[in-house]
């Protein structure tokens, strides 16, 4: 088992004090950012990615991914005592979650949602570590051909599983693709729809965009409702936290469940939202009091925070394995992985064994160090959310203005924030889903790039993408997953059984 | 989400608003005219196929599929049943602070972000809350003097300065 000597040197470089210090600062941050409106787990990490140009990269991406951890956790705890999702993946948290506030049992939700979140994160983290470097040793063989097919993968899949309208799907993803052509043509040196504006010469960067979208809508959205959150109140003592440990192991299949929907989520990039709706589906279906889900039932927050969590912590196989993002957390950590000089990929368990398994092994400790402090703080956050929203509001829109200008020490981009919040508004308001199009600017560029090298290794022959068996795989798989929809209707249909997926997806 | 909840709740009173297909339809009809842009930029560059695809080949074949998906997104906007997107209470809302926002984004050019912070967050505080003057004041200079530490003297990241910053030696 080489993976586990890998993985104890990633503990050693992990474990210095500096790097565990980061780490409290990042899941501390990181659940501010999971507990206040118009911050998120995407759009934290875009802000504070410039603040860690200075660092090295193995702590920087350690202070990055916990605050991904941190984002994760704080989701749940405004679901529950404020019936207000933190984070998109919290809604079907609130089902059952807020229910319970309101029987006076907000502390035992609390605890729940995070030890089911823990579990779900750590058999993601399991899943890394024994999948990915397999996966990224397979990928070593890919050329340009078979990336682009898995790039195809990835994106056919975002419009055969998403459960939004198609073809506003494909306006999102369509639409990242034409804004991620936009500067200087990388193989021919070509300006591409830059109109003679020298401000667009060097293209959109996906962080702003990423602020833009995820910050300043979210906050337009929020001061749609006014300016008033109104919770419910929660201790958590050890006795809580015991108590609900104790009930566990009696809901041990759901949580199984969860946390294996929740991987395959997270991989395929069906995200941890799906995930989590269809967690908590699962669980009522199989459940043999279903009736008393939504009316504050213990298992109806265990499984979809369980699901969500595994789900957004597979989301970085993909990240680290193939250089592609399962979620758009990961495609804004992506984009700091490059910044820093590291290409995500294959050969980075090659190249950089160092800080993979260092990556990896901080994986475990992010959220041990998320779980201890959650637990602890939840009145301290709580209490953020008590403060002023006349007061909160301005501060997080400086935060995010400050946090585009840094990107690229650029006034352009704080307009350029200010324009997507407005469009990220609209989209939202009509239902458009906003991550097709952050991937597509993060993974544009570079699918583009593989489609073109194919074809000139081909001499422009586009039999290249059927020219062996990996790579057809791939080009079927995409085009199943693709036309998923009338597929699973087509099965569905033979077996006389609805599809358990379409039946979770209701709540929406 | 919250939007499908919030159509639902003010059904009982007929409140009035922008219609979700008026909406739908003029972005669509935007998106497409993006779409437009791109493809007339691409095909003026050469969209084609010379032993390879040519440097206006993807975005154009992108922007086709832009605009096929936009022009359904507006059929079918123009057959879905009418309902409110929007009432003009909760966009008056969103604009009492996309206008401050956008002349705070006007006023970072001009004096940079330490002084217009000052004045959009105590702006902000006396708009919208009902706080103390003393409060006011304190969160007004306190946070920009706090970010001020943070950015430019604890990890030397340098933000738009502008005469006051010069003043003390910035």
């Amino acid at each position: 088992m080489e993976n586990f000597e890998f993985l104890f040197h990633g503990f050693s470089v992990a474990l210095t004090w500096h790097n565990i210090a980061f780490m409290f600062v990042g899941v501390l941050l990181g659940i501010v950012v999971g507990v206040l409106p118009g911050l998120g787990g995407p759009n934290g990490v875009a802000i504070l990615l410039p603040l860690t140009f200075g660092m090295n990269p193995t702590t920087a991406i350690i202070l990055l991914t916990a605050i991904y951890w941190g984002a994760l956790f704080g989701g749940a705890i405004t679901a529950v005592l404020f019936n207000i999702p933190g984070e998109p993946w919290s809604v079907a948290t609130t089902f059952d979650g807020y229910p319970m506030a309101q029987q006076g049992r907000a502390g035992e939700a609390l605890a729940a949602a995070f030890t089911a979140s823990f579990i779900g994160a750590i058999s993601g983290v399991i899943l890394i570590t024994f999948l990915a470097p397999l996966v990224a040793k397979f990928a070593l063989r890919f050329g340009p051909a078979e990336f682009f097919a898995v790039f195809l993968l990835t994106f056919c899949s975002f419009v055969g599983m998403g459960k939004e309208n198609k073809a506003k799907i494909v306006v999102s993803l369509a639409g990242g693709f034409v804004l991620a052509a936009v500067g200087i043509d990388t193989i021919s040196g070509d300006m591409r729809m830059t109109f003679g504006v020298s401000e667009l010469m060097n293209g959109f960067d996906f962080l702003v965009l990423v602020i833009g979208m995820f910050g300043i809508s979210e906050i337009l959205m929020t001061l749609e409702e006014g300016l008033e959150f109104k919770g419910k109140r929660a201790r958590i003592d050890l006795a809580v936290v015991f108590n609900v440990w104790r009930q566990v192991p009696r809901h041990i299949k759901t949580l199984v469940r969860s946390c294996i929907t929740g991987m395959w989520m997270g991989v395929t990039p069906g995200g941890a939202v799906a995930a989590s709706f269809m967690g908590y589906g699962l669980a009522k279906r199989f459940s043999k009091n279903s009736d008393s889900f939504g009316k504050g039932n213990i298992e109806g927050v265990l499984a979809p925070e369980s699901a969500a969590h595994a789900a957004g912590t597979s989301a970085l196989l993909p990240m680290l394995a193939l250089g592609i993002p399962g979620s758009a957390t990961a495609a804004v950590l992506l984009g700091g992985l490059m910044i820093w000089g590291l290409q995500p990929g294959p050969l980075l368990f090659v190249e950089q064994k160092d800080f993979v398994w260092g990556l990896i092994a901080s994986m475990y400790l992010g959220n041990v160090a998320g779980l201890l402090v959650v637990l602890s703080t939840v009145p301290l956050f709580a209490a953020i959310m008590r403060v002023p929203f006349a007061l909160i509001a301005p501060v997080i829109l400086m935060v995010c203005a400050i946090g585009a200008f840094t990107v690229a020490n650029s006034n352009f981009d704080i307009w350029l924030m200010l324009i997507f919040g407005i469009v990220g508004y609209v989209m939202k308001k009509l239902d458009y889903p906003l991550a097709p199009m952050v991937l597509a600017l993060v993974l544009g560029d570079r699918a583009e790039d593989a489609f073109r090298q194919a074809l000139i290794g081909s001499a422009g022959d586009l039999s290249v993408f059927f020219d062996n068996p990996l790579v057809t795989t791939l080009m079927v798989l995409s085009f199943a997953l693709l036309f998923w929809g009338p597929i699973s209707n087509g099965v569905a249909y033979i077996f006389r059984r609805p599809a358990v997926a379409a039946k979770a997806e209701q709540p929406l | 989400m919250s939007a499908s909840t919030h159509s639902d709740s003010s059904q009982d009173e007929p409140e009035r608003g922008l219609s979700y297909r008026a909406a739908e339809c003029g972005f669509a009809l935007v998106v497409t005219i993006f779409a437009g842009l791109a493809l007339w930029d691409s095909y003026e560059r050469g969209a084609g196929w010379s032993g390879g695809p040519q440097s206006g080949f993807f975005p154009a074949q992108m922007a086709g599929l832009l605009l096929v998906a936009s022009l359904v997104v507006f059929f079918q906007g123009l057959r879905r049943p009418d309902q409110i997107l929007v009432t003009w209470e909760q966009l008056r809302r969103v604009s009492q602070v996309l206008v401050p926002l956008f002349f705070y984004v006007l006023a970072i050019q001009y004096v940079g972000v330490y002084v217009s912070s000052a004045v959009f967050i105590a702006g902000f505080m006396v708009a919208f809350g009902s706080f103390r003057w003393w409060s006011v004041v304190l969160a007004g200079i306190l946070i920009p003097v706090v970010t001020f530490w943070v950015f430019e003297l604890q990890f030397k990241v340098p933000l738009p300065k502008g005469p006051l910053e010069a003043w003390f030696g910035f």
